[in-house]
C-alpha cells in the first residue's frame, strides 16, 4: 500500500479535473494544428496520387467556372448594346437637305434624345463605297439609291417603353420613311445567355456533386487504410470528434488543392485565349479584352474547394467512421 | 472497484459467452482471470471497457453503474482505464514516443506535460532509450512493454490486460507480470486475463476461473484463490 497523496494525484490524472478550460482549449487548438499538419504531410507523402485527385477536382470545378467566365465576358460585350445605341431614321426621298437639317434640330431638342447626326445620302454612299469595297459598282450607279439618314442616339436612361414611344413619334413625323431599331438579334442573344446561364448552373451543380462524391470516396479509402489507428484511438478513449478530425483536414487539403488547380486551369485557359480575342476585337474596332478570374476569383475557388472537401469528408466520416468500433 | 452482479452476455448467435457472473475486485487488488480458450475472458474485459453491453446484470466500475454511461460518455470512461492487448495494437507508422503519447493527446495535455509523462512511463517499462524507435524495430517483449507504457501513461485507476504474455517466452512473461505487480503496488487495480496457469499460480494473487461462461472459482475476495 502506498500513501494517499499518490492516489489523489492518480485520481486527478484519470478524471482530468485539474485541467481547466483554458488548458483544454489550448490542447484542442494544439490538436487541430497537429491534425492539419499531419494530414497535409500525409497528402504530400503520396504526391502522384494527390496530384491526380487535385487535378480531377480542379477540372470538375474549372469547367463550370470557365463557362461562367466566358458567359460573363459575352454579357459584358453585349451590355454596350443593351439599350439601342442608335436608331436609324430613314427620310423620304423627296426630303431636301434643309428639311432634313430642320428635322435633326427638332429631334435633338427632345428630352428623350441625346444627340442626332445627319448623314446625307451622298455621304452615306461615299462611306458605303469606301467600306464595302464595291467602289466600282457604286461609281457605275446612275442615281444614289440611298436615302438621307438621321442617326438618333436616345437619352441613356431611356426605358424600353420610352424607346418605343420615341420610335413611334419619329416614325409618324412627316418626311420620315422608316425608323429601324434592330433589337431582335439582341433579344435572341439575351435569351441564349439566360439559357447558357441555366446550363452552366446545372452543369455546375452536377460537377460539384461529383466533386463531393470523389472527395468522399478518397476519404473513405483513407479511413479504410487507417482503420487500425481509429480502433486504437477509440480504445484509449478518443472521442468521435477526435477520431474524425484528421480526415476532415485531409478532405480540406484535397479540396483546397483542387480549388487552386481549378483557378490555375481557368487562368491558363484565359491567358491562352486572350491574345486571339484581342486580335479579333481589333478587327471589329473594339478595345474589348477578356476579363480574367482575378485574385479574388482564384481565392473564391480555393475556398469553394475547401468547403467541398470538408463536405465530402463529412459524408465519408459520417458513413464509415462511426462503423469502425473496437471489436 | 470492479463489480459484476449476475452478468450474462449472450451473442446474437444465441450463445452465452458469460452466464450469471458475479464478483467484486477491491481497489489495490491484482486479480487474474483464467479459463480455457472461449471461456469468456475477453468478453468480460470488453464489458468493462464498454466495447459491449451485458445482456443481463450490472457492471459497476469505481462506484458507477455502467448501464448509466451513455454512448457519448464512453470515451471518458475509457480514459480512466488502461488496457494492454495480446497483439499490442501499436500504431506501426509512429514512433514509440508517439504511440505512448496518444492517450495524453486525447486527454488534452499540454505538450511539455506529455513529454514528461511519456518519458516517465517509458522509463518504468525500461524503454526510455527507445523512445524514437519505430515499434517494428523492437522485439515482441519490448513491443508489449510499449503497450503497457501506453496503458499506464494516463495514470488510470484500473489496468486491464488480455493475454499480455500470450506470445512471449516464460522468462519475458514473468518480467511482464512483475511490471503489472509494480503498478499494482502504487495503487492501480489490475485485472489480467491469461490462460497460462503455470505462470499465474506462482504469483499468489487471487484467480477468477471461468468455464463455459460460468465463474467456477475465485468469486469471493482474497484468500479464496483455488
Ligand atoms: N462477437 C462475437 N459474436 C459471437 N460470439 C462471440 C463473439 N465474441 C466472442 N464470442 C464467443 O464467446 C465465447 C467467449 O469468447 P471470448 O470471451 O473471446 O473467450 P476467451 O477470451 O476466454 O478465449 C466464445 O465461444 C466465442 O466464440
Ligand atoms: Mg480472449
Amino acid at each position: 500500500m502506498t500513501g494517499s497523496a499518490d492516489k489523489a494525484t492518480r485520481r486527478g490524472g484519470a478524471s482530468l479535473s485539474r485541467a481547466d478550460l483554458r488548458d483544454r482549449y489550448k490542447a484542442w487548438l494544439q490538436h487541430h494544428r497537429l491534425c492539419a499538419a499531419d494530414s497535409l504531410a500525409k497528402v504530400l507523402e503520396a504526391p502522384v496520387a494527390s496530384l491526380l485527385t487535385w487535378l480531377v477536382i480542379g477540372i470538375a470545378l474549372a469547367l463550370p467556372v470557365g463557362l461562367n467566365v466566358a458567359l460573363e465576358n459575352v454579357q459584358r460585350l453585349s451590355e454596350g448594346w443593351d439599350s439601342p445605341a442608335q436608331m436609324s431614321v430613314f427620310l423620304q426621298q423627296d426630303v431636301s437637305v434643309e428639311q432634313g437639317d430642320r428635322m435633326r434640330e427638332e429631334f435633338s431638342a427632345r428630352a428623350d434624345v441625346d444627340k442626332v447626326i445627319f448623314l446625307s445620302r451622298d455621304a452615306a454612299l461615299a462611306e458605303f463605297s469606301r467600306l464595302s469595297g464595291f467602289a466600282d459598282v457604286v461609281a457605275s450607279l446612275e442615281s444614289n439609291p440611298l436615302p438621307d439618314v438621321l442617326l438618333v442616339t436616345p437619352a441613356s436612361a431611356l426605358s424600353e417603353v420610352g424607346i418605343s414611344t420615341l420610335r413611334e413619334e419619329m416614325a409618324t413625323r412627316e418626311g420620315v420613311a422608316e425608323v429601324v431599331l434592330d433589337m431582335a438579334w439582341l433579344k435572341r442573344l439575351q435569351h441564349l445567355m439566360t439559357l447558357g446561364q441555366r446550363f452552366v448552373l446545372a452543369v455546375g451543380v452536377m460537377l460539384i456533386l461529383g466533386v463531393v462524391l470523389i472527395l468522399g470516396n478518397t476519404i473513405r479509402l483513407a479511413i479504410e487504410s487507417r482503420r487500425e489507428e481509429i480502433v486504437v484511438v477509440k480504445l484509449v478513449g478518443g472521442s468521435s470528434a477526435f477520431a474524425r478530425r484528421p480526415f476532415l483536414y485531409t478532405g480540406l487539403w484535397y479540396g483546397v488543392g483542387g480549388g487552386l488547380a481549378a483557378g490555375l486551369l481557368v487562368s491558363a485557359a484565359l491567358w491562352y485565349l486572350d491574345e486571339p480575342v484581342r486580335v479579333l476585337a481589333g478587327l471589329y474596332e473594339s478595345s474589348f479584352s477578356l476579363l480574367g478570374l482575378g485574385l479574388m476569383g482564384v481565392l473564391n475557388l480555393v475556398i469553394l474547394g475547401g468547403v467541398l472537401g470538408l463536405a465530402g469528408a463529412w459524408l465519408a466520416v459520417a458513413r464509415h467512421l462511426v462503423r469502425i468500433e473496437p471489436r | 472497484m470492479i463489480s459484476f452482479d449476475r452478468v450474462t452476455k449472450r451473442y446474437e448467435a444465441g450463445h452465452d459467452a458469460l452466464r450469471e457472473v458475479s464478483f467484486d475486485i477491491e481497489k489495490d487488488e491484482l486479480v487474474f482471470l483464467t479459463g480455457h480458450s472461449g471461456a469468456g475472458k475477453s468478453t468480460l474485459l470488453r464489458l468493462i471497457m464498454l466495447m459491449d453491453r451485458p445482456t443481463r446484470g450490472q457492471v459497476t466500475i469505481d462506484g458507477r453503474n455502467l448501464s448509466s454511461v451513455g454512448k457519448r460518455a464512453i470515451p471518458a470512461h475509457r480514459r480512466g482505464i488502461g488496457v494492454v492487448f495480446q497483439n499490442h495494437r501499436l500504431l506501426f507508422d509512429r514512433t514509440v514516443f508517439d504511440n505512448v503519447a496518444l492517450p495524453l493527446i486525447i486527454a488534452g495535455y499540454d505538450h511539455r506535460e506529455i513529454g514528461r509523462r511519456v518519458r516517465a512511463a517509458l522509463d518504468k517499462v525500461g524503454l526510455l532509450r527507445h523512445e524514437h524507435a519505430m515499434p517494428l524495430s523492437l522485439s515482441g517483449g519490448e513491443q508489449q512493454r510499449v503497450g503497457i507504457a501506453r496503458a499506464v501513461v494516463g495514470r488510470p485507476n484500473i489496468l486491464l490486460a488480455d493475454e499480455p504474455t500470450g506470445n512471449l517466452d516464460p522468462e519475458l512473461s514473468a518480467e511482464i507480470m512483475r511490471l503489472f505487480e509494480a503498478f499494482n503496488q502504487v495503487g492501480v487495480t489490475v485485472l489480467i486475463a491469461s490462460h497460462d496457469l503455470v505462470l499465474i499460480s506462482r504469483l499468489h494473487h487471487r484467480i477468477l476461473t471461468l468455464k463455459d461462461g460460468r465463474l467456477i472459482s475465485g468469486a469471493s475476495g482474497p484468500g479464496d484463490a483455488l
